[in-house]
């Protein structure tokens, strides 16, 4: 997808509003974004804060079968250019679905983050192969007396800020998990744009986890390293929640 | 496969009807320099040039080289073949075998101050460029002692001080690389060529053609090899190019075609081409090919061709085969010499995977080393730093190359600086005190 990325931004995202109107592009790009498995430094970047930063595109990134179902027919439905990055580790994993789902026209709204789990303690937000990390870091978590309050963000862009808020001033406390790099990620916009409309309801500093500010190595203990594991989040989560325990190093 | 023989040597072969071992009978030692004729397979094909000739000369040593460089190529992809099986290999592996003869017959023709870069089958231009089997072996596995410290992996094998400038996984990017490293021979006045490769999947790229029109303009020393291999992953050339006459595709560009399953053949393309490189810029070979395995691992090979055509190359035209007839037909070894050679070079490939297998994991701070020439690209080892109380609070940008030095010896050492494994790997939290 980066190699088109010239086009999808200067003559898909950008067309609309150069042209008033006169141009759109309901055009859905969709293909697996982020690391796979020893698959090196050129192939496993996750591009979802780059397209999320570019007006002019919607950005969508499904977990589960649901959303990777519904997500895609409202992207094709949807009249504007629209990135679908999916996650080809996903693809072997099944998951259960409503009769619902299964109906040939259920479709998702765009723009709209899904409560995978609900809880009181943290707010803990991911996209893609992260929110299945979040769920078993909560079952973790709930195990030792946190209840963690799980996003499924779905949509990158838009960003369902009023969701996430809304869950910040229940909780209190939030975590960002994702899998790409930290400097400019999709954690660091949703911690500015809690500070900006929720700070006061906040306890503790936003943990962002994010993946290794490296490129992916190849090795296999080096890759572990990477990206971020069930217990980063475990771990943050319960920085989040007990003030006593310092900030981790920014690295 | 016609092959005239014209010795200089005034004696005509002995029959083979009468077995013998001594080599008093033999007509040449496997280190004879006596010149040797042979003929490619077929003539050169040029587009905008003279071809040149077909008759080639060269030496009993020169053919046991091939003969030992290509077996220990295929030896080693098939081992690879073994290793990703059981799983020792992650991630994407392409193979070679088959198209050994391109990378022989090329590092024949030109030294090792002329530069290749090509994409992501490289295993065998690696030790074309001369690097080791433990090298290639232990990358694979992702160890400590592979050629990129088991940072890159299949796909990025690099030996920079023997010219190989890698081992890339985008299709085609390394083109425009390629053409790049010829502006620098050029600067460099040393009458150094570069070759960029690349497959029939990638002639299509619209950067190569940019950057071959620069090449052009300029009139750099660029040699653009295409590798067809008739199959860009699944899809035959025929479905993917308009015209698979890649040779041509430069159009204002010289090109060559030719037989890239004869180390002979590609030898003199390559001698060919550098010389007119250095002449008059840049200009095209197109290698005619085949890869006996699938595209990668993940690719069984037989859905987009048949078994029969497969077997039918490996009858017909394999590069081993070819060496090995000349050799038993100009009688510089016998058949069972060459068995022998290629059981050692089994052994040879055997030990360097069990030393490869020896070979550790990378250390956990090498996740942070080379982002940047100099220092590191996150701040946790300015905090290292300040904890041995090296410096007074200066920002990373402030310190001198000096204590940037020391900086990166702590880092590198950092356990005996008293600095917790935990510290380094940010994966792991502060203990409550």
């Amino acid at each position: 997808m980066v190699d088109a990325i010239d086009h999808i931004i200067n003559s898909a995202a950008k067309s609309n509003y150069m042209s008033a109107g006169q141009i759109s592009v309901p055009i859905v790009f969709r293909g697996p974004n982020g690391a796979a498995a020893g698959v090196g430094a050129q192939h496993s970047q996750c591009y979802a804060a780059w397209f999320g930063a570019c007006p002019g595109l919607k950005v969508l990134a499904p977990y589960s079968s649901e959303d990777a179902r519904g997500l895609l027919k409202a992207a094709i439905r949807d009249p504007d250019p629209v990135v679908f990055l999916e996650n080809e580790l996903l693809y072997g994993e099944s998951f259960p679905v409503s009769a619902e789902v299964l109906d040939s026209s259920f479709c998702l709204p765009i723009g709209k983050a899904k409560i995978e789990r609900e809880g009181k303690d943290v707010t803990i937000t991911a996209f893609s192969k992260m929110v299945g990390y979040a769920l078993k870091a909560a079952e973790i978590l709930a195990k030792e007396g946190i209840s963690a309050e799980v996003i499924n963000l779905r949509s990158i862009r838009p960003l369902d800020r009023s969701t996430i808020n809304a869950s910040v001033r229940k909780t209190n406390r939030l975590v960002t998990v994702e899998e790409g790099f930290p400097q400019h990620g999709v954690g660091a916009e949703i911690c500015a744009s809690v500070v900006e409309e929720s700070f006061e309801y906040l306890d503790a500093p936003v943990e962002r986890i994010a993946g290794a500010d490296v490129p992916m190595p190849y090795a296999a203990n080096l890759e572990r390293m990477a990206v971020p594991q069930i217990e980063d989040i475990v771990r943050a989560a319960k920085r989040a929640c007990y003030r006593s325990v310092p900030l981790a190093a920014t690295a | 496969m016609a092959l005239t023989h014209r010795s200089t040597n005034l004696l005509k072969p002995l029959s083979a009807a009468v077995p013998f071992t001594s080599s008093l009978r033999r007509l040449f030692s496997t280190d004879d320099a006596t010149a040797i004729t042979v003929e490619t397979s077929v003539p050169f094909t040029g587009h905008k040039c003279d071809p040149p000739p077909r008759t080639i000369d060269t030496t009993p040593k020169e053919l046991m080289t091939f003969f030992r460089d290509m077996a220990t190529m295929r030896r080693m992809e098939i081992a690879a073949d073994s290793l990703y099986k059981a799983k020792l290999i992650r991630g994407f592996c392409h193979l070679y075998d088959g198209q050994e003869a391109v990378a022989v017959g090329m590092e024949a023709a030109i030294t090792k101050k002329d530069c290749i870069i090509t994409a992501y089958r490289d295993h065998c231009i690696f030790l074309g460029r001369g690097g080791t089997l433990v090298e290639a072996f232990a990358e694979l596995m992702g160890r400590r002692d592979g050629c990129s410290r088991g940072k890159g992996g299949s796909m990025h094998f690099y030996k920079k001080e023997s010219g190989f400038y890698g081992g890339h996984g985008i299709v085609g990017a390394q083109v425009p690389l390629g053409i790049g490293l010829a502006f620098a021979q050029k600067y460099s006045k040393e009458e150094h060529v570069a070759f960029a490769l690349y497959g029939d999947g990638a002639a299509n790229q619209g950067q190569l053609f940019e950057a071959l029109n620069m090449a052009a303009l300029w009139d750099l020393p660029a040699i653009l090899v295409c590798e067809n291999n008739h199959y860009g992953m699944g899809t035959a050339e025929w479905r993917a190019a308009k015209s698979p006459a890649y040779y041509k595709r430069g159009d204002y560009v010289p090109g060559l075609k030719v037989d890239g399953m004869d180390a002979f053949a590609v030898k003199q393309a390559c001698k060919f081409a550098k010389e007119h490189a250095l002449k008059n810029g840049p200009i095209i070979l197109e290698m005619d090919t085949y890869r006996y395995h699938g595209h990668s691992m993940s690719d069984p090979g037989s859905t987009y061709r048949t078994r029969d055509e497969i077997s039918g190359v490996r009858q017909e035209r394999d590069p081993l085969e070819r060496i090995r007839k000349l050799i038993l037909s100009h009688d510089i070894a016998t058949e069972k010499e060459l068995k022998d050679i290629e059981k050692e070079i089994r052994k040879e490939v055997d030990e360097a995977i069990a030393q490869a297998k020896e070979s550790p994991m990378p250390d956990s701070s090498e996740l942070f080393t080379n982002v940047y020439v100099k220092g590191f690209g996150v701040q946790s080892p300015l905090l290292t730093y300040q904890l041995c109380h090296r410096a007074k609070g200066n920002r990373a940008g402030e310190l001198s190359s000096q204590e940037l030095d020391n900086l990166m010896t702590i880092v590198a050492n950092y356990r005996q600086f008293k600095i917790p494994d935990w510290f380094l790997n940010r994966k792991k939290d502060y203990k409550k005190r």
